[in-house]
């Protein structure tokens, strides 16, 4: 497409009597050329700390702190330390202990507020308002005001080392995003279809099941993408309400212990952070569109 | 119940939704049906809500009000404390520490009593500058990948990857980017111990939230500055408008919306800040944000803790409380009729 656009602007400016058209084709390459630059700056501002990880993972770890742009003394020896429980980490461990809170969260997230967000899209009544305030405002709840309370609760419980005691705390921000976001999703599919497909002869189950169900299906593994990541990603709740036995990989990726004290492992973290990672972002490369307007939903439309 | 009176207490009055509204007038029954299903579907997500949110911060606001258990100066032995009245919210705001004779001083340098305003100014600190410097950015960000072009793909699937990282990721990530044999000081052959001292160590969380922060902020402007039909920006450049006045005359004022609900989220967010300043310099060198001022306060007494994030939690309150009440960033109403609703 550019370059047809390119050839229909040489054999326009060659003509010789448009000079006001010239300059303004001149000023229109000018800014394709300026876009271009400004898309190549902030590509490479947002990928190459990224790279910086990856390539740091993969090298020697006595040439930590070598600045060679690309892919040097590679080797796979930083991910055997990363995983290695030789110096109490416990970073397979936690990986399984983020998968399964995560999951959980998101699990008991999606199936409750699925419901809440179909009331909240579909249907008219008294405080509809006041319910999407209440979890709106939920979602912005600072969760250090959450962890004192809940670390003398689950104290006295002695919960600190169990699932729940993560899980709970991580519900009171997935389940306001999840309602949020699926709230914004049902409102704007085509409910006609429904009441069509009741007309056409479906009962109401199927069409429930073979209209609405392939059609909300996208909404709903959208919301639980971005609802897995932001329970994966969650730190502050983590680092103060686990112990060893459950602390999740953002915890342990916090706390690595190289052998010496008080010397960063730099490259095993960057491996263990390059295993943490991966799987999200070709997760979300797969998915961007959708996670987009999962993202976007309800701020604006 | 009064809902069969009074149909229309459904919608609040003066919102635009007349033409559905007026349909309902003669519906009172199904109105009826579905308040009662909407009350059903939503009471599970209310229920839980209550218990992780409502329970743990009512739990919070009865522990502040409590001493926390010490040793008792007068008879020497190990106490439950009893009712405090309002002394440990004093504690923060005041600084006042329990003198060894009972009674109160101020609290010693070095204390965690004394470092409340310091933890309040770094804090409003790295969320005014945050947050300035993610909308400037973000902003422009959201004006490149509007237009078209090839590789816009790309441009949009790169933004989403600082966002996809986990933030103590991205925290160890820029520390070891900020080490002082990194890569930062080699790229700019300069020696600075970014996490040594007060600006440095403050710029290199800045930086960090910054990468980590501006796609998010760049995607939510985009989504407003699509809503902008193509046709007013026509009717513009064919008025004459320049570059600039288009900029300004359409472009701001329609977005705007979008941008105030988007400045809101990360502001919100950026006050309880926690996890790139704890993993990076653990609130040494003036980066002590509240939320970690909480945390190393929990170990040493949970009711004065409890204060402490009671106080934090109104601020937050308050902050949003001014949004939306005197700046127009109606999130509810953005979530509910599509951001047309009350601001212009």
């Amino acid at each position: 497409m550019t370059s047809t656009t390119a050839t229909a602007t040489t054999t326009r400016v060659s003509l010789p009597a448009a000079p006001p058209q010239r300059r303004s084709r001149h000023r229109e390459r000018w800014a394709s050329a300026r876009t271009y630059v400004s898309a190549a700056v902030i590509i490479l501002w947002c990928l190459l700390p990224g790279y910086w990880m990856v390539v740091t993972a993969f090298r020697d770890v006595g040439f930590t702190y070598d600045s060679t742009p690309f892919f040097t003394h590679v080797t796979l020896d930083n991910f055997a330390t990363a995983f290695s429980t030789e110096r109490g980490n416990r970073f397979g461990q936690a990986l399984l202990n983020s998968l399964i809170v995560s999951s959980i969260t998101t699990l008991i997230a999606l199936v409750i507020g699925v419901f809440a967000a179909y009331a909240l899209a579909r249907l008219n009544f008294a405080g509809k308002y006041l319910v999407l305030g209440f979890i709106l405002g939920a979602s912005m709840f600072p969760g250090v005001a959450l962890v004192t309370p809940l670390f003398q609760l689950f104290t006295n419980l002695s919960w600190i080392g169990t699932y729940q005691a993560l899980i709970i705390p991580n519900i009171s921000f997935v389940l306001p995003l999840t309602i949020y976001t699926l709230t914004s999703f049902f409102r704007e599919m085509p409910w006609e279809l429904e009441e069509a497909a009741r007309i056409d002869g479906c009962t109401q189950g199927q069409a429930f099941r073979k209209v609405i169900m392939p059609l909300a299906a996208p909404a709903v593994f959208t919301t639980a993408i971005l609802a897995f990541i932001s329970a994966w990603n969650e730190y502050l709740i983590a680092s103060q309400l686990s112990n060893s036995a459950t602390q999740t990989v953002t915890v342990a990726i916090a706390s690595f212990a190289g052998s010496e004290p008080h010397q960063e492992p730099y490259t095993a973290v960057m491996a263990a952070g390059t295993i943490v990672t991966i799987p999200l972002v070709i997760m979300v490369l797969v998915f961007q569109r959708k996670i987009v307007s999962g993202l976007t939903a309800g701020a604006v439309k | 119940m009064s809902i069969d009176a009074k149909p229309r207490a459904a919608g609040k009055p003066g919102r635009p939704k007349s033409s559905r509204q007026l349909k309902e007038v003669g519906m009172d029954r199904k109105a009826a049906t579905q308040s009662r299903a909407a009350t059903l579907l939503i009471a599970p997500s209310i229920i839980m809500l209550i218990i992780v949110i409502l329970y743990p911060v009512t739990n919070a606001v009865i522990m502040s009000f409590q001493s926390d258990a010490g040793l008792n100066p007068e008879t020497g032995l190990f106490e439950e404390g009893g009712f405090a009245g309002f002394s440990n919210y004093t504690h923060w705001l005041l600084q006042q520490c329990t003198a060894p004779g009972g009674g109160t001083m101020p609290c010693p340098p070095g204390t965690l009593g004394s470092q409340f305003w310091g933890a309040f100014g770094t804090t409003f600190y790295f969320t005014v500058v945050t947050v300035a410097l993610e909308t400037v950015i973000g902003f422009w960000m959201a004006l490149i990948m509007a237009r078209t072009f090839r590789g816009r793909g790309l441009l949009r699937a790169a933004v989403l990857v600082p966002w996809a990282i986990p933030t103590a990721v991205t925290a160890k990530l820029w520390f070891f980017i900020f080490a002082f044999q990194g890569i930062a000081n080699a790229i700019f052959d300069s020696e600075i111990l970014w996490t040594g001292s007060e600006n440095p160590a403050r710029w290199a969380i800045i930086i960090a939230d910054v990468w980590k922060t501006t796609p998010f902020m760049a995607l939510l402007i985009l989504a407003g500055l699509q809503i902008i039909p193509e046709e007013v920006y026509e009717a513009a450049k064919v008025d004459g408008a320049s570059t600039w006045q288009r900029f300004t005359q359409i472009t701001l004022p329609l977005v705007r919306p979008a941008l105030m609900v988007a400045i809101l989220f990360r502001t919100l967010d950026a006050l309880r800040m926690y996890d790139l300043p704890a993993i990076m310099t653990g609130g040494a060198n003036g980066t002590t944000t509240l939320s970690i001022l909480v945390v190393d306060q929990i170990r040493q007494g949970f009711n004065s803790a409890a204060a402490l994030s009671t106080i934090t939690f109104i601020i937050i309150f308050l902050v949003a409380f001014i949004f939306v009440r005197f700046l127009g960033a109606n999130a509810v109403d953005a979530a509910t009729t599509g951001g047309k609703g009350k601001n212009k």
